[in-house]
C-alpha cells in the first residue's frame, strides 16, 4: 500500500513543522507542508490526504490568546473540508499550539457544531515552561470508552518535554470534564515516574485533572501539550548519557501508530 | 468612531499575573493591594455596527471557557467595580501595537469589513487604599515604560486621539554646512544627535565644498550612520597612540605580558583579524566579511555564528530592547550568504544586583530586577515565536551594570555550500521584505556612539522599539523557499542604520537609485529622511534580478509577506535616493564608505597597584564558604530563566543546558544535532568574566577564551573545528584608561587565538557604555561599565553520541583533576564573598593548556569518560559540588593529589582558586589504565571517587575532613539565589 500522505500544515508562526513532518516521515509516511493560503485558495485540496498535522509554534504570534486566530480560520474558511475528513476516518493531530488549535476549533473535545468546550489557559506558575514530563497513557476500562488510535500499546508511562506558556487544560463545565472520563477521550495525564499525579512541577501548567492530551469520541482526532515530536530517538533524552542509548524516544510510536492505521 | 471591548475573565478564573503583581508591589515596597483585575482592552476603531462588534469580541477576542466581555460605544463610561481604581495603559501613537496585525486578519477571516485599525490596551483595577498618585507610581515602576506607552487619565474614558497624525508635505531640507563655524558645525552635530566630530564634520563640510552645494538633511544622515561607531567601528579602524606601564612581574605570577608603547593603526587589523589569517584555518569559509562568520559543517553544509548587543535600548526599555536586540542578530544569519536558516540562540546578560535597594538606584536607571525580568521576557518572546532554541547562556551581576546593563544575543545558522556568498550584480532591483517602516528607532545607530544619562529616555526615545516576532518568522520561511529557488542574488538584513545602512552596504561597489516613496510605511506623516534611517524591525533587502523580481514578489505574497521594489543597482558608484521624483541624496559610494577621517585616538594602561596581598583568616572548615560560593548569583542556578526559554524546538538539542538526573545540573557547552539524518553536530560556549579584567584585560581575554574552549572540551567537543566570536563592551573609548584597557584585550584575543589555534570569525563591540547619574551631591557621576569581553564558541563535533556531561553518573568510578592550579584568587569569587581586592589573576599557559584540552578530547573521543566539568567560577570546590548534586551522588576528594604549583599549598587554594585550563572528570575504575594512558603528557590528579553517600567529603591536605555536606543542602544553596527574580 502507498505510504500515507500527511499534511503537515504551514502559516505564520508555526514553527515545529520540520521535526513533524521528520517524525511522519521516519515513520513511513510521506508528509508534504501545505501552507494554510494554498488550503484555502484550492491550490492543495484537504481531501488528497490521509493525516492532517498542525504543529507547534505560536501561530500570527498567538495574538490574543494562543492558537485563537488560527483556530478563527479554520472555522471560517475550511469547515467543511474538516468535517469531510473527519467524517472520511482520517486523523488529525493537534501538537501543543496544534493542540490549542483544535481545542479553541471546537474540534476537541469534539463534536457536530465546533463548539468549543474546553481551554488551554496561562500556566498557573505564569511563565512559559520547558520541561520533560511523565505521562500515564490512557488505559480503556471498558469496552464502551474509546481507544485512541495515536496511543495504542503505548508503555504505562511514558516520557516527553513540554514547552509552553498557555497548557492549563479547563473545561468548560464539570458535566464536560465527566463526559471526558466516562468516553475514556483523557489519553494523557501528567504524572511522575512511577505514574502517580501530582502537583506543580509534575503537573507543570496546573491542568484540571492533570489533563495532557485528550482525543474525539472516535479516538482519531488527538491533542497533546507535550511534544512527541521531540523525543524520536534517545539523543533527544535528557538523560541519555546516564541511562544509555535505546532504539527510539518515547514519542516515536505515536507517529507509527498513525502510519499502521492505514495499513 | 470606534467600539471599546473590554475582556475580563471569569469569576473564579485564577489569574497568576495578578498574583505575582500584588507580591511584587509589596516587594518594592509600594503599600498594600488587595486585589487586582486585569482586562485586556480593545478599539476597533472604524465603522462598523454594534453587532459586528459584538460578534467580534465573541468571536475572536474572548476565551468563551474563562473571559467575557462588554461593548462600549465612545461615550459609553466603564463600569468599574465599587472600590476599585482603575489605571489603563496604552501605547503611544507611532508605536507599534503587536496585536493589531493578527487581530486584524482575524476580523477579516470573520467576513467583517469596516475596523481600519486596532489598538489595544492593558486596564489594571486595584482595589486599594493607595491615592491615584500612588497607583501611578505603582504603573510607573510596575507596569509602563513612559518612552512607549501612556496612562490614560482617570476621567478619560474614552481615548484621545490616536487617529490623525499630521500629514506630510515635501519640502527639501538643505543644512547650511559649507558656510559653518567650528563652532557651528559641533552644534550641528549635537542637535542633530549625529555624534560626530569636528575632524568628520569638516570632512563632510569639505566634500560639500568641493560640490559646490549645501548638503540636504538625508546626506548628512546617512554619512553619520555610515560613519557612527556602530556600523564603522571607528575606535577600532582608527589610529590609538598606545602607552602601557605593564610593571614587573609580581609574586606568584608566572607570566608577565608586555605588549610596549606603540602606535596603533587599526586595532582589529593588527590583533583580532590578524590571529586569523595567521591561522589560516581551511574550514573557514567566510570571515568579517558578512553579517557573520561562516565555518565549514560537513560535505554540503556550513555553519555561521553571529552574536551581537544591544545594551542602550535594553537600558531604557527592556523588553522591547532585548526583544529587538534577538529579533536583530536573528536576521544576521539570516542575511549571512544567501540565507541561513537559524538553528540556535545564545544570550548573556550583565545586570545590576537584583537585590539593590530602590533608594540607591541613581535617577534614570530603571531597578535592575525589573530590567531583568524585562530584558529576559523579550528575549524568551521573541526567541521562542522564531522556533530557535535557546541553549547557551551566562547571567552575571555586578554593580557597574544597574544604569548600563549588557545584553549578548546570539544566532547559529546552517546553510548550504553553495550558498554561501553574495554578490550583488548591475541592474538588480533593490527590494525590501519584511515589516512596514514607521518612525521606531530612528537614530539607533548614532545614539550608541553616547553614553547614557539620565536624561536618555527622553531624547532618546526614538530608539526604542517593540518587535513582531511573528512577522520575521513569516518572512523567514520565505526567504528560504526562494533562497533554494535561486530567486535572488544578494540579501542583507536592515539593522543599525535600516536601509540606509543596507543599501549602502549592498550597493557599496556598484552604487544605487532608491526611490523612497516606495517603501510600504506603517502610517503617513514621515519624512524623507524618516524613511531612510528608519532601525524599524523585521526587514531585509535583496537585490533581484529582472527577470525573477515577478517570481519573487509572487511567492512573497502568498505567505503573506510585503515585499517591495524600492529601486535599483546602478553603475553610478553614487547613492541616489528620490522621494516622488525629488532627488534627496547624491553621494559618492567612494566617500560615504572610505572618506572619512581615521579617528586618533590616545590609550593608557597602567596595572593596577598591586598592594598589600590581600590577608585571609582561613578556617579549617571551608563548607561554610563553599554554601556561600554556590549561592552567589554569578554561581547559582539560573534555572529560572532556562525554562522560559525553549532549548528544545526543531528537535536537535542533544546536550541541553539543563542535565542530570533530576535535569537541573549545569551543563557546560551546549549540543546540537542540526541535521536529522547526521551524528555531526555542533558544541556552542561562551567565556565571560569581567572581574579579571578589573585586574588585567589581558589575562581576562586569555581566561575567556580558555573557558569558552574548555566548555567544548568538557561536553566531548574538539578543537579541530571551532572558531570564536569577540563581543567587546566596553566604556568610553575617548578615555584613555578605557582605551588602553581595550587595547590591552585585543592583544589578548591575539595571543589566545593563536595559542589556541583557533580561529576568531567575527566579533563586534559596543562602546559608550557608560551611565551618567545625577548624584546625591550636584556634581554628577559618570559609572563605566567593567571593560567585558564575551568570547563564543562554535565547535564542530564528529559525533554527538560521544558527548558527555557533567552530572556524576556512578559510585566507585575515579575522580580525577586535569590541570594545574596556582595560587590565583585575584578577581576570584572566593575573593568576592570575602570581600577582598587584589591577589593574581589566573593566567593562561596557552601551549599547556591547548596540550591539555587535545589529550582530554582524545580520552573523551575514545569513550573513555564518564562525566567532565570546567572548573572555573569558585573553582574546583564549585565544580565537584555542582557534579555530586546534578548526578545525586556524593564524592571523597582529596585535595593532597591535586597538582599544585606554588609556593603555599593552601587548602583554600586548592578549593576556590580559579586557575584556568583544568577539568573535573570521572572515569570507571576499568578504564584507568586506558585513561592515564591518553593523559600521559598532561598534569594528573587522581583525587578520589564517587559514592554512594549524597555526601560531598573533602579531605584537606594533611588528611582531615575540611568540607563536608549533604547534596541536598549544596542543591538548595545553589538553587535558592535566583529560583525566580
Amino acid at each position: 500500500m502507498a505510504k500515507p500522505k500527511v499534511l503537515v500544515l504551514k502559516t505564520a508562526g508555526i514553527n515545529c513543522d520540520q521535526e513533524t513532518a521528520y517524525a511522519f516521515e521516519s515513520a513511513g509516511s510521506d508528509p508534504e507542508f501545505v501552507h494554510i493560503n494554498q488550503l484555502v485558495s484550492g491550490e492543495r485540496a484537504l481531501s488528497d490526504y490521509q493525516i492532517l498535522a498542525i504543529s507547534g509554534g505560536f501561530t500570527y504570534g498567538d495574538d490574543i490568546a494562543a492558537g485563537k486566530i488560527l483556530a478563527n480560520e479554520l472555522k471560517c474558511k475550511l469547515s467543511a473540508e474538516l468535517k469531510e475528513f473527519i467524517k472520511q476516518e482520517k486523523l488529525i493531530i493537534g501538537i501543543c499550539n496544534g493542540f490549542q488549535v483544535l481545542v479553541k476549533a471546537g474540534l476537541l473535545p469534539g463534536n457536530e457544531i465546533f463548539q468549543q468546550e474546553a481551554t488551554l489557559a496561562d500556566n498557573d506558575c505564569g511563565v512559559f515552561q520547558d520541561r520533560w514530563v511523565y505521562l500515564k497513557s490512557q488505559v480503556s476500562r471498558s469496552t464502551s470508552q474509546v481507544q485512541c488510535v495515536w496511543t495504542k500499546g503505548l508503555p504505562d508511562v511514558i516520557y516527553l518535554p513540554i514547552a509552553h506558556g498557555e497548557g492549563k487544560f479547563i473545561p468548560k463545565s464539570e458535566a464536560v470534564l465527566e463526559r471526558l472520563r466516562e468516553n475514556g477521550q483523557i489519553v494523557f495525564q501528567y504524572c511522575d515516574a512511577r505514574g502517580n499525579i501530582g502537583d506543580y512541577p509534575v503537573n507543570p501548567n496546573g491542568s484540571m485533572d492533570s489533563i495532557a492530551g485528550i482525543c474525539d469520541t472516535s479516538g482519531r482526532v488527538f491533542g497533546l501539550m507535550p511534544h512527541p515530536e521531540r523525543h524520536l530517538i534517545s539523543l533527544q533524552h535528557p538523560r541519555w548519557t546516564r541511562e544509555g542509548i535505546k532504539r527510539h524516544g518515547d514519542g516515536f510510536p505515536i507517529f507509527l501508530n498513525a502510519v499502521n492505521y492505514f495499513k | 468612531m470606534y467600539w471599546r471591548i473590554e475582556v475580563k475573565d471569569k469569576e473564579g478564573v485564577f489569574n497568576s499575573h495578578s498574583e505575582s503583581l500584588k507580591d511584587e508591589i509589596r516587594e518594592f515596597g509600594l503599600g498594600v493591594v488587595h486585589d487586582i483585575r486585569i482586562k485586556s482592552v480593545y478599539f476597533l476603531i472604524g465603522s462598523l455596527s454594534r453587532e459586528a462588534a459584538e460578534k467580534i469580541a465573541e468571536e475572536i477576542l474572548i476565551d468563551s471557557v474563562i473571559q467575557e466581555f462588554r461593548v462600549y460605544g465612545e461615550e459609553e463610561p466603564p463600569l468599574v467595580p465599587q472600590g476599585y481604581a482603575a489605571v489603563q495603559i496604552l501605547y503611544k501613537p507611532g508605536v507599534m501595537d503587536p496585536v493589531e496585525e493578527s487581530t486584524l486578519k482575524g476580523i477579516r477571516d470573520l467576513g467583517i469589513t469596516g475596523v481600519s485599525a486596532i489598538r489595544t490596551a492593558k486596564k489594571y483595577l486595584f482595589k486599594s487604599a493607595l491615592s491615584r498618585q500612588d497607583l501611578l507610581k505603582v504603573a510607573e515602576k510596575l507596569l509602563y515604560n513612559k518612552l512607549i506607552q501612556i496612562v490614560l487619565p482617570e476621567e478619560e474614558h474614552s481615548l484621545y486621539d490616536f487617529s490623525n497624525l499630521p500629514d506630510y508635505k515635501f519640502y527639501l531640507n538643505i543644512v547650511d554646512l559649507t558656510a559653518a563655524s567650528d563652532l557651528e558645525l559641533q552644534r550641528l552635530s549635537r542637535q542633530g544627535q549625529l555624534y560626530l566630530n569636528l575632524d568628520e564634520m569638516k570632512t563632510i563640510q569639505a566634500y560639500f565644498k568641493k560640490l559646490k552645494r549645501d548638503p540636504t538633511d538625508c546626506e548628512l544622515e546617512t554619512i553619520a550612520q555610515t560613519w557612527s561607531e556602530h556600523c564603522g567601528h571607528k575606535t577600532f579602524r582608527g589610529i590609538i597612540d598606545y602607552k602601557e606601564k605593564a610593571g614587573a612581574k609580581g609574586a606568584g605570577e608566572r607570566f608577565v605580558k608586555k605588549i610596549g608603547n606603540k602606535v596603533i593603526r587599526n586595532l582589529l587589523k593588527n590583533t583580532i583579524m590578524k590571529a586569523t589569517a595567521e591561522l589560516k584555518k581551511p574550514y573557514c569559509v567566510s570571515v568579517f566579511k558578512d553579517n557573520s562568520g561562516i565555518i565549514k559543517f560537513d560535505e554540503k553544509f556550513n555553519v555561521c555564528f553571529k552574536v551581537e548587543t544591544h545594551n542602550h535600548p535594553s537600558a531604557l526599555e527592556p523588553y522591547g530592547g532585548a526583544n529587538t536586540g534577538i529579533g536583530g542578530v536573528i536576521r544576521d544569519p539570516m542575511g549571512t550568504g544567501l540565507g541561513a536558516k537559524p538553528i540556535l540562540n545564545t544570550d548573556v546578560f550583565c545586570f545590576g544586583p537584583i537585590d539593590t535597594p530602590n533608594s540607591s538606584l541613581p535617577k534614570g536607571a530603571l531597578h535592575p530586577r525589573r530590567v531583568a525580568k524585562g530584558v529576559v521576557s523579550g528575549v524568551r518572546d521573541y526567541g521562542n515565536r522564531m522556533g530557535i532554541p535557546t541553549a547557551n547562556g551566562a547571567v552575571l551581576f555586578d554593580e557597574r551594570f544597574i544604569g548600563n546593563p549588557l545584553v549578548y544575543c546570539g544566532t547559529v545558522g546552517i546553510l548550504p555550500k553553495d550558498k554561501s556568498f553574495k554578490k550583488v550584480q548591475e541592474g538588480d532591483m533593490v527590494v525590501v521584505a519584511g515589516g512596514r517602516t514607521g518612525r521606531d528607532g530612528i537614530h539607533g545607530a548614532t545614539f550608541s556612539s553616547g553614553e547614557l544619562t539620565h536624561e536618555s529616555e527622553s531624547i532618546s526615545s526614538g530608539a526604542v522599539q517593540i518587535g513582531n516576532a511573528i512577522t520575521e518568522k513569516k518572512m523567514l520561511d520565505v526567504l528560504l523557499k526562494c533562497r533554494d529557488k535561486g530567486l535572488y542574488d544578494a540579501i542583507t538584513d536592515c539593522g543599525a542604520g535600516g536601509l540606509s545602512s543596507a543599501v549602502g552596504e549592498m550597493g557599496q561597489d556598484l552604487g544605487a537609485r532608491v526611490s523612497l516613496d516606495r517603501v510600504p510605511l506603517k502610517y503617513h506623516g514621515l519624512t524623507y529622511t524618516e524613511i531612510w534611517i528608519s532601525e524599524a524591525q523585521e526587514r531585509m533587502v535583496l537585490a533581484v534580478s529582472k527577470a525573477k523580481v515577478k517570481d519573487l514578489l509572487e511567492a512573497f505574497a502568498k505567505e503573506d509577506v510585503e515585499a517591495i521594489v524600492i529601486g535599483e543597482f546602478t553603475h553610478t558608484k553614487k547613492l541616489e535616493l528620490f522621494y516622488h521624483g525629488h532627488q534627496v541624496c547624491s553621494l559618492d559610494m567612494d566617500f560615504l564608505h572610505d572618506g572619512g577621517p581615521k579617528i586618533a585616538k590616545k590609550a593608557l594602561w597602567a596595572r593596577p597597584k598591586a598592594g598589600a596581598k590581600p590577608k585571609i583568616k582561613t578556617k579549617k572548615d571551608h563548607t561554610e564558604i563553599l554554601l556561600k560560593l554556590l549561592s552567589h548569583p554569578d554561581i547559582a542556578s539560573k534555572e529560572w530563566v532556562i525554562r522560559q526559554y525553549d532549548h528544545e524546538v526543531q528537535g536537535a538539542t542533544v546536550i541541553k543546558p539543563l542535565v542530570g538526573v533530576a535535569n537541573d545540573g549545569p551543563s557546560d557547552a551546549c549540543v546540537v544535532k542540526p541535521r536529522f539524518d547526521s551524528l555531526r553536530g555542533l558544541a556552542i560556549s561562551n567565556g565571560i568574566n569581567f572581574k579579571y579584567g578589573d585586574l588585567d584585560p589581558y589575562w581576562m581575554v586569555a581566561s575567556c577564551v580558555d573557558e569558552a574552549l574548555r566548555q567544548i572540551i568538557a561536553v566531548g567537543g574538539s578543537l579541530k573545528q571551532a572558531a570564536i566570536l569577540d563581543n567587546f563592551c566596553w566604556g568610553n573609548p575617548d578615555k584613555p584608561d578605557r582605551l588602553g584597557g581595550l587595547v590591552r584585550a585585543a592583544f589578548g584575543c591575539y595571543d589566545a587565538s593563536i595559542g589556541f589555534g583557533v580561529p576568531f570569525i567575527s566579533g563586534k563591540d559596543s562602546l559608550y557604555n557608560e551611565f551618567s547619574a545625577a548624584g546625591k551631591t550636584s556634581k554628577n557621576r559618570t559609572i563605566s561599565i567593567p571593560g567585558t569581553l564575551l568570547i563564543s564558541c562554535l565547535a564542530v563535533v564528529d559525533d554527538v553520541s560521544r558527548a558527555v556531561t557533567m552530572d556524576l553518573k556512578a559510585p566507585q568510578n575515579l575522580l580525577y583533576i586535569v590541570g594545574e592550579t596556582f595560587e590565583e584568587l585575584g578577581g576570584s569569587h572566593y575573593y568576592d564573598i570575602l570581600k577582598l581586592k587584589g591577589g593574581v589573576v589566573p593566567q593562561v599557559d596557552f601551549k599547556k593548556a591547548r596540550a591539555v584540552m587535545g589529550a582530554l578530547s582524545v580520552a573523551t573521543a575514545k569513550g573513555l569518560v564518564r562525566s567532565a566539568h570546567d572548573c572555573s567560577e569558585g573553582g574546583l570546590g564549585v565544580a565537584i559540588a555542582e557534579m555530586c548534586f546534578a548526578g545525586g551522588l556524593g564524592a571523597n576528594v582529596f585535595l593532597a593529589e591535586v597538582p599544585f604549583r606554588g609556593k603555599q599549598k593552601r587548602d583554600d587554594i586548592l578549593l576556590f582558586s580559579e586557575s584556568n585550563s583544568r577539568f573535573i572528570v570521572e572515569v570507571e575504575r576499568s578504564r584507568q589504565k586506558a585513561f592515564e594512558g591518553a593523559m600521559k603528557n598532561a598534569p594528573l590528579g587522581l583525587i578520589g571517587c564517587v559514592t554512594d553517600s549524597r555526601e560531598l567529603k573533602v579531605f584537606c591536605a594533611s588528611g582531615s575532613v575540611c568540607c563536608q555536606e549533604n547534596i541536598s543542602n549544596l542543591k538548595e544553596a545553589w538553587q535558592k539565589t535566583l529560583r525566580s527574580i
